[in-house]
């Protein structure tokens, strides 16, 4: 039987500010994760980070995180993805201050 | 201090040129990430979890009080308002924009700084002993040496791209304060039969494979040192593996062809190397010294610091840790504790580092160091002055009185920052110092030092920690390894896995065993958390921290 594919999301950094970003399904950078495209098939996913991989101007080293859908758009699986999406956990800095986490 | 000449400065406004139409290129997408990245590293600009971090030198950790005022600047118009000083003695900003970096490193380059070397395969900065021309135990001020090294190393044509990262450590004394002998190269500075020379030591580090470094020369005149430096290097870049970025250090190198082969292809390397040094390096150093001079210190009368000591119990217990014998008996060396139970170890905001230069140029002639171990100090204080230096500091809350004790942690800045973090390691050291403070007991359990890294790279010096603490990933949870009786002075020791790691939320409760443990264990008073270990052993330990009845014991 085959593997169970973990739904993904891309993410990297924005070019310019360095802050977390994700794809949504309308081809935008989103600061927030539940705005973000979270994709089920495989070949969907390879598919969707090649185009964002394109797109050298806005993001640096985008890739595929594993997430799970859940209420409010994906939730991460790792607490590495948790940490991106909220910011540190010494200050509250980057996203949790930017109002741009529901974590 | 060694103040930028001419020629200096010509270098930085180039090399700043240059970056800055490199930014600019990359921004307009002339430049790809992957062309674009090995640039940014060079000028140590990194891409980390939530942000660019931009990693600045501070050689040797010394600073004037127009430095350290152009950081807390930098800090408030460019990042949020802090900096963070490292393990190398170095300052990192958590949250600048790239397109903000040439301006910062402009601004840098006004008061003699840069970032330059602070990233990749290259020689990295040298650091010293942050009680540099002011301990009364060294034979001479490290620092002059430091800066000839930091010279002729900073783009170094033939060691810009090394098999992987090179850390030189100088010192002067028998006491090691800088960790020597977990570097790549250690020097310390000596004598023979009158003459000065230095001591080589290769083949330190720490990462996934610790090692102490190996004695290579026990005496090297004077005058060799960088055409030696130069042999060891070479000798390095021709050996050293370029198939596995893990066993690439030197230490690895040394390990593999055995010291002795090693040191055979120094010394065959070494002649030629020496027949081109013409003795302009000497006659450098010799100008290099000239801007080292320990200020003059006049004569002044202690009384005052010692009625403040009688008087008041908190000053007399902030001496106690973070004042040091200074070499003229009436001045003290403070160190300025940036670990405040409960904050992030390392961490001062920019009105903390104004008060800091403030105070160095009213009490400290000037002079303000940062310490391997995170802390800043201030090495010519008069003991009279010292009072008015703690009561401003106390203010700002910089008073903490934890030097040398188990809440002076070294902690890297772990999965809250840093993209190649495993776990967090600043949540448990808040966590740890925030317990101790409740119990009261630091004091009593004296001097103690905990280190801990959020991955098997070690930048928290986690294996010479008398308790290390390692935080890792195991199958998707966090989960922290303890090691015991490492040893960061000059008795250096790699410490020893306890066994099984904690999680997250054991992690605090199970160093609190140790301690307790400790307490129960030691002779006295006077016998240190590492020489109760060092004389019984791992077993009471391992059994405090795993046995059921500890635990059930601990948490009534």
């Amino acid at each position: 039987m085959a593997r169970q594919f973990t739904p993904k999301v891309v993410t990297g950094n924005a070019l310019i500010e360095g802050d977390v970003v994700y794809l949504t399904v309308d081809d935008r950078w989103t600061r927030d994760l539940a705005e973000a495209e979270l994709i089920i098939d495989e070949a969907e996913a390879e598919y969707r980070l090649l185009q964002a991989q394109a797109r050298a101007a806005e993001v640096v080293g985008p890739y595929l995180a594993d997430m799970r859908p859940g209420a409010h758009g994906p939730e991460p699986t790792h607490f590495r993805e948790d940490f991106r999406r909220k910011g540190p956990s010494n200050l509250f800095h980057g996203k949790q201050a930017e109002g741009l986490s529901r974590g | 201090m060694y103040q930028y000449n001419d020629f200096d400065r010509a270098f930085l406004t180039e090399r700043n040129r240059q970056f800055r139409a490199q930014v600019a290129r990359r921004i307009n997408g002339s430049l790809t990430e992957d062309e674009f990245r090995p640039l940014r590293l060079m000028n140590g600009l990194y891409l980390q979890l939530h942000a660019y971090m931009l990693r600045v030198a501070i050689p040797y950790g010394s600073l004037d009080p127009a430095k350290l005022r152009q950081l807390a600047m930098i800090a408030e118009r460019w990042d949020k308002g802090y900096g963070h000083f490292t393990t190398r003695t170095n300052i990192q900003y958590n949250w600048p924009k790239l397109a903000d970096v040439p301006d910062i490193l402009d601004a840098l380059a006004e008061v003699g700084m840069h970032a330059i070397q602070t990233s990749g395969n290259t020689i990295r900065n040298v650091t010293s002993d942050h009680f540099a021309g002011a301990a009364a135990d060294e034979l001479t001020d490290p620092r002059p040496v430091a800066e000839l090294i930091r010279q002729w190393s900073t783009d170094h044509p033939e060691f810009q791209f090394l098999p992987r990262k090179f850390k030189i450590a100088v010192i002067a004394s028998e006491a090691d304060r800088a960790v020597m002998k977990s570097h790549d190269i250690g020097l310390r500075i000596v004598e023979q039969d009158g003459a000065r020379g230095y001591q080589v030591w290769v083949g330190g580090g720490m990462g996934r494979t610790p090692m102490v470094a190996k004695l290579l020369r026990d005496f090297l005149p004077e005058a060799d040192l960088l055409p030696y430096l130069e042999a060891v290097l070479a000798t390095y870049n021709r050996m050293g593996r370029r198939d596995n970025k893990y066993k690439a250090r030197v230490k690895i190198t040394v390990h593999e062809h055995g010291l002795d082969a090693f040191c055979d292809e120094v010394e065959a390397t070494f002649p030629a190397r020496r027949a081109v040094f013409s003795g302009v390096d000497q006659e450098w150093l010799a100008r290099i010294r000239s801007a080292f001079v320990t200020p003059t210190l006049s004569a002044r009368d202690a009384a005052a610091y010692h009625v403040a000591r009688d008087a008041d119990p908190v000053f007399r217990a902030w001496t106690d840790t973070n004042v040091t014998p200074h070499k003229h008996a009436d001045h003290g060396i403070v160190t300025i504790s940036l670990k405040a139970h409960g904050q992030t170890p390392g961490d001062a905001s920019a009105s903390q580092m104004r008060l800091v230069a403030d105070l160095a140029e009213r009490y400290g002639h000037g002079d303000i160091r940062v310490s391997h171990a995170q802390n800043l100090v201030l090495p010519h204080v008069a003991l009279a002055d010292i009072p008015a230096v703690h009561g401003e500091l106390r203010a700002a809350g910089l008073g903490t009185a934890n030097i040398g004790l188990a809440s002076d942690i070294i902690a890297c800045p772990g999965m809250d920052y840093c993209a190649l973090a495993t776990a967090r390691s600043i949540p448990v050291a808040q966590g740890i110092a925030t317990r101790l403070d409740e119990l009261k007991i630091e004091h009593e359990v004296g001097h103690l030092q905990i280190k801990i890294s959020g991955c098997i790279n070690a930048c928290g010096h986690h294996h010479v920690g008398h308790i290390g603490i390692l935080g890792l990933d195991r199958a998707g949870v966090e989960n922290y390894q303890i090691t015991l009786g490492g040893d960061p002075s000059e008795t250096t020791a790699i410490g020893t896995r306890t066994g099984p790691g904690f999680a997250y939320d054991e992690i605090v409760p199970a160093v609190e065993r140790l301690i307790f443990a400790y307490l129960d264990l030691r002779e006295g008073p006077e016998e240190t958390f590492l020489e109760t270990y060092n004389r019984l052993g791992m077993p009471p330990f391992k059994s405090a921290l795993y046995d059921q009845e500890a635990r059930a014991h601990a948490a009534e």
